[in-house]
């Protein structure tokens, strides 16, 4: 691999040599007085090495978050390494590289067939996930520096109405939806770029991410974790890896004696009441069964209703690719081939390309968003029939228990509970 | 009894649906895993498509811009009458900053010998506008030309100048080769 990269480079040197000596105007001087030519610098990236602590850091941070939360049973621990995670990932790594955004890494690596991922990448992709799916979301109880930005500065988390959090908790699936999408075509990686937080990292970020940092940092006052919440995308996946995970943190260390006492104790309303027995008589039963299998039936027609209405708005999504958006302006104004101050116009002349391969460029991209927008519409019908559906669906219930996937895994609602307290 | 059954059931269910997304995470690891090298990758702008466009110095997240101009003294013809540091059209070759083109005056132009003046870049005072570069392609050998310095730039995931560079100049090289110096070439390659 290593050679085959060696080789490309050089050709690009060899280029690079051909156009130099085009442009050689004026011959090398050769010099009298024992002038020594200085070279020019090459300080060297972060090497490589680091990069390997820093997946060791991340595995480590995760290994302690499950063995605090679930062993020890400590939230005061989770506290702690939260802050060490945000120091380190967030305020030393200045957020960057992070496992949210290392999901268009991958994505762009499974569909573009030059593209590239350093192991490093992957394994922060990976990592999370798979201690999701043994011990919960761990990893955005202490791992993740966005998770701990938020989690530190709840003071007086607010209860929403059930459906207002079940319509919220759609975005993230949309969010996460349209990254794959953009990243998939090679258009834009959206989640790095909307990232709220990596601006108060990086003590730098452009004005309108600044506004957004700082308002959702002030709504995360009252409603607790709003960027996990509402917008995360990796959060979806985490979701379900942790839904199904073997070893989950439970509130109470040994037997729920349904007291109640921690029944408000969860910031993110991640805590599922039993429900009455009494409302589930057979005629409900049996009604919602029926309405059950209905909206199960139904779901076929949300998933084709997504995939034709966001493929049909193709042309529309499409246009995020500069080089679309560049051939459409040209088509719609073919005088504007000639402007000298619009920057992309003119870099495009300067290139050499044909407009006829600008357009075909454009007709490749904008048929990738359609089918691509085939796939993203059907995603989203799925996950809202599935959503629907779900409304009628009756699992039985006696204790109190985390959502295994939306809870964070933080720990706090353990103290509530007086088992914890006997042991 | 009843009781058990539901639970054993969806115990079942669960033990199913965790295996299926174990194997499902696994899948992407391989496909991925593929497709990975155990190098990582940074940025750097291919000078011989930069066309100076003037973002480099707009478009980064850090500002001042990591990007510099660098001086390829191998190309330079160390000529009195520089292309990239007068403004097009000087009546007298005199270093006043109305004369130069920089606007940060981040250029300092050094006697050498005659006729021979050195060039060399300050790069606390560059902002990699490349306004240089442009004048030196120009009119010049093109010995100046923008690299994204790595003592300064955070590697992003997603370099916020790659995405707007109009000349698809931007791109990733691995960490071993992390500099696209013009006449580079004549150096052996390391690694
Ligand atoms: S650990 Fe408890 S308090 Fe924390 S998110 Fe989960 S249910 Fe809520
Ligand atoms: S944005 Fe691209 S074309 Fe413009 S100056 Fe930077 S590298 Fe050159
Ligand atoms: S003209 Fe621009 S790119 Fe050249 S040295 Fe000055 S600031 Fe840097
Ligand atoms: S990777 Fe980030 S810091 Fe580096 S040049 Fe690009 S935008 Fe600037």
């Amino acid at each position: 691999m290593k050679n085959i990269s060696r080789i490309f480079l050089s050709l690009i040197f060899a280029l690079t040599l051909f156009q130099a000596n085009a442009q050689q105007r004026f011959p090398k001087p050769e010099f009298e007085t024992g002038y020594v030519q200085p070279s020019p610098t090459t300080p060297e990236p972060r090497s490589t090495a680091l990069e390997y602590t820093d997946v060791l850091v991340l595995l480590a941070a995760l290994s302690l978050a499950s063995w605090l939360v679930i062993k020890k049973r400590s939230r005061r621990g989770i506290l702690w390494l939260s802050i060490f995670s945000l120091l380190y990932f967030g305020f030393y790594r200045e957020g960057c590289i992070c496992s949210v955004g290392s999901l268009q890494n991958i994505t762009l690596a499974l569909f573009d067939p030059v593209y590239k991922v350093s192991i490093t990448v992957l394994l922060f992709f990976l990592l999370p996930l798979v201690f999701a799916l043994f011990f919960g979301r761990t990893f955005c109880a202490a791992a993740c520096p966005l998770g701990a930005i938020q989690d530190l500065i709840i003071i007086k988390p607010v209860s929403l109405p059930v459906w207002v959090r079940k319509t919220l908790s759609f975005i993230p699936y949309v969010y996460l939806g349209f990254a794959i999408l953009y990243a998939a075509t090679g258009t834009d990686f959206i989640i790095c770029r909307y990232d709220p937080f990596v601006g108060f990292f990086r003590m730098d970020a452009p004005y309108i991410m600044i506004v957004i940092g700082i308002a959702l940092l002030i709504l995360g006052l009252f409603f607790a974790r709003p960027y996990c919440r509402v917008f995360c995308p990796y959060g979806v996946l985490l979701s379900w890896m942790s839904k199904f995970s073997k070893h989950h943190m439970s509130i109470t260390p040994a037997e729920c004696i349904s007291c109640k006492l921690c029944e408000n104790s969860c910031p993110f309303d991640a805590i599922e009441i039993p429900e009455d027995e009494k409302i589930r008589t057979p005629k409900t039963l049996r009604e919602n069964l029926k309405r059950f299998s209905l909206f199960a039936l139904l779901i076929p027609v949300w998933v084709f209703i997504g995939g034709y209405a966001i493929s049909s708005s193709h042309v529309l999504l499409s246009r995020a690719h500069p080089d679309v958006y560049l051939s459409e302006l040209l088509i719609a104004h073919p005088e504007m081939k000639n402007d000298t101050k619009n920057i992309d116009i003119k870099a495009f002349r300067e290139s050499g390309k044909t407009f006829d391969q600008l357009v075909e460029n454009a007709a490749v991209i904008r048929t990738k968003f359609r089918i691509g927008g085939w796939y993203l519409g059907g995603f989203l019908g799925l996950v809202i029939g599935i959503m629907v559906m779900n409304q009628f669906l009756f699992r039985k219930k006696e204790i109190y228990e985390p959502h295994k996937g939306d809870c964070f895994s933080c720990g706090r609602c353990m103290s509530y509970c007086p088992v914890e307290k006997l042991k | 009894m009843e009781k058990d059954k539901s639970i054993k059931r969806r115990e079942f269910i669960h033990t199913g649906l965790r295996l299926a997304l174990g194997f499902s995470l696994a899948g992407v690891a391989v496909a991925a895993g593929r497709k990975s090298t155990a190098e990582k990758w940074v940025w750097q702008i291919d000078p011989a498509k930069c066309t100076q466009c003037g973002r480099c110095a707009t478009e980064c997240v850090k500002s001042p811009s990591a990007v510099k101009c660098i001086h390829a003294y191998d190309l330079c013809g160390y000529c009195d009458l520089c292309g990239g540091y007068f403004k097009p059209g000087v009546k007298q070759l005199e270093t006043g900053a109305e004369n130069q083109l920089c606007p940060t005056a981040a250029i300092q132009r050094k006697y050498i010998e005659e006729p021979y003046f050195e060039y060399v870049i300050n790069e606390d005072l560059c902002i990699g506008c490349a306004k240089c570069v442009k004048g030196c392609s120009s009119f010049g050998n093109g010995s100046l030309h923008l690299q994204i310095r790595h003592d300064r730039c955070d590697n992003c995931n997603e370099c916020s100048i790659a995405r707007s560079c109009p000349s698809d100049a931007i791109k990733r090289v691995p960490a071993s080769q992390p500099y696209l110096i013009k006449g580079e070439f004549i150096k052996p390659l390391k690694g």
